[in-house]
């Protein structure tokens, strides 16, 4: 099933295919392949069928049925979703079924899109290969023996493996397009503020966004457009229009000033970077003009997320206390229900974060750690406005490295972290970064590269990748 | 900038957990105290930057207050909400005794 998202969305409008058939197609290939990848942590079939059924009803009736009508979405299951349970992969919101939708559910369903499901994913986001979910890891459909990425694994898993042509994550440190990487898929992680936040569990508020995996850079496109856009709900969404990304696919890389960046492909693997000087040949082939470009506070921005991402975290989880929802143990008295819940409902990536958090805003601590990383932020944020003095857009992998095998990192936090190297320093800016697939390793797996640029470039971001994706890879 | 803390131990373990509100077993004392070390040695090279004069970014946007009109509009169903909670007596969340004794 590789039919992209809008091919299907076209069929469906004009009336040649019913969302119903489209959809149910759909549920066939979860039922018959997912048993192997565990991509969806729930399948919500007969919701599916009505949704399709009213997309069907819209199309007879001659009303618009939307651009995405009868495609059928996977959501991150960190997406509230109003009467279904959300679980973040995690033992304590086993069961919880969020009083109202979040702001991109609800977009996506106003543009006739259908979803068929909630998808796994490191417990409340945190991880890089989905094997920190409470109920069990995902698999890479390309190689069911090595990890999706993560923390957005099912999604990609789910989009590779031809489940949906689309799909929602969420992009904290690269957990949008890191699985999209190592699954060969695209994924886009919007500028911080572009796309709502609304009905996103929070994971570190600073960082944060929503954002589409997909097969194609067209479907991509389309996807953001649906979901981006003001949101009164979300105080930090960006008031400015959305501007048109399909209609600039095809005006092409012509005179536009791209930088490798030096601090992003060094780390990467021999066969990794070969794919990203080729992505660089392929743009200059195009008539962009490629330079080397340095963001020389990048290489430290790893020490900085893990001392941010976790601090935020630590803030943000203090609200499972067993009191409102989810998971409660009881003790004695309310301080000894919250910590036995906490104990209970957590997994070890999810403590050792907070942990690390709690210990780097508490008192003695909270300047050397929490307000130097803060400081190391800046750096970081002005290294990447001189370097957008020069350049349109930057260039790097998304990954070190291909798929790696599962268990291989589990056990070794440092090294986990180190998967997010080449992703973290957009989440910082606050900026957007495109990861498509361009070509395989030295392991036949997909190889991922990754298009950054300033603040609100995504139709520029959506331009080059329209390229890369018609330059034969 | 300041020296970088000491090295972790088991007691500032003990005693994040408790500010944290997380009961940990002696084993995830123990493993936390080494990884958490680990993670926090290699967050000695930003310990370590010189930042004099830099001013830190709490947020990626400069955030203003944001206001909206005086309306009313719904919230969330109570019922809904409180169908939710682990306990619940009338329309409260229902958690055991905070002070001394319970009923």
């Amino acid at each position: 099933m590789t039919t992209s998202a809008l091919a299907l969305a076209e069929d469906v409008r004009a009336g040649r295919r019913s969302a119903a058939s489209v959809v149910e197609e759909h549920l066939e290939a979860i039922e018959a392949g997912d048993g192997a990848i565990g991509a969806f942590r729930l399948v919500t079939a007969e919701r599916a069928r009505r949704e399709a059924a009213a997309v069907d009803a819209a199309v007879a009736a001659g009303r618009d049925p939307g651009p995405l009508a009868g495609v059928p979405v996977a959501l991150k299951d960190n997406l509230c979703t109003r009467g279904v349970a959300t679980t973040c992969a995690s033992r304590i919101l086993e069961g919880w079924l969020p009083p109202y939708d979040a702001t991109v559910v609800r977009r996506l369903r106003a543009a006739g899109a259908v979803a068929v499901g909630k998808t796994n994913l490191d417990e409340f986001a945190m991880g890089s290969s989905t094997e920190h979910s409470a109920f069990g890891p995902t698999r890479n459909p390309r190689d069911p023996s090595r990890v999706p990425g993560g923390s957005s694994g099912g999604s990609a898993a789910a989009v590779a493996a031809g489940f949906a042509p689309l799909a929602l994550g969420s992009d904290t440190g690269g957990s949008i397009r890191q699985p999209a990487a190592l699954c060969g898929v695209v994924g886009l992680k919007p500028t911080y503020g572009r796309v709502s936040r609304y009905g996103l569990v929070a994971f570190a508020s600073s960082l944060d966004q929503v954002g589409p995996l997909a097969a194609t850079v067209a479907d991509a496109a389309a996807a953001f457009e649906v979901i981006a856009g003001h949101d009164p709900a979300d105080s930090t969404s960006v008031p400015d229009p959305v501007p048109s990304c399909r209609g600039v696919l095809d005006e092409g890389v012509a005179g536009l000033r791209v930088g490798v960046v030096a601090e992003l492909a060094d780390g990467a693997a021999p066969d990794v970077a070969a794919r990203v000087a080729a992505a660089a040949e392929a743009l200059a082939a195009a008539g962009a003009e490629v330079s080397p470009a340095s963001v020389p506070a990048a290489v430290h921005g790893l020490s900085a997320y893990y001392l941010i991402a976790p601090a935020e975290a630590s803030s943000n989880l203090a609200r499972y206390d067993g009191v409102r929802y989810g998971l409660r143990v009881d003790g004695p008295e309310v301080t000894a229900m919250y910590g036995a819940t906490r104990a209970a409902g957590f997994g070890p990536e999810v403590k050792r974060r907070i942990m690390l958090g709690t210990y780097a805003l508490s008192a003695g601590y909270y300047d050397a750690y929490y307000g130097q990383a803060q400081r190391v932020r800046s750096l970081i944020i002005a290294d990447f406005a001189a370097a957008y003095e020069r350049f349109d857009l930057l260039l790097g992998p998304t990954s070190p490295t291909t798929a790696f095998p599962l268990g291989e990192r589990a056990d070794d936090p440092l090294r986990m972290y180190l998967s997010d190297v080449c992703t973290i320093p957009s989440n910082l800016a606050g900026h957007p970064a495109l990861s498509l697939p361009y070509g395989s390793g030295d392991d036949g797996l997909p190889v991922g590269v990754q298009l950054l640029g300033p603040a609100l470039a995504e139709p520029v971001l959506f331009r080059a990748a329209a390229v890369l994706e018609g330059s034969g890879r | 900038m300041s020296d970088r803390p000491g090295r972790l131990s088991p007691d500032d373990v003990r005693h994040v957990a408790h500010l944290a509100r997380l009961d940990l077993t002696e084993a995830e004392v123990e493993a936390f105290t080494r990884q958490l070390g680990a993670v926090l040695d290699h967050a000695a090279g930003v310990a370590a930057l010189d930042t004099s004069g830099v001013v830190p970014t709490a947020h990626p946007l400069p955030l203003r207050n944001v206001l909206r009109d005086d309306e009313v509009t719904p919230s969330l169903d109570r019922a809904e909400v409180l169908a939710q909670a682990p306990d619940a007596e009338g329309s409260r969340f229902r958690v055991p005794p905070v002070l001394g004794d319970g009923p």
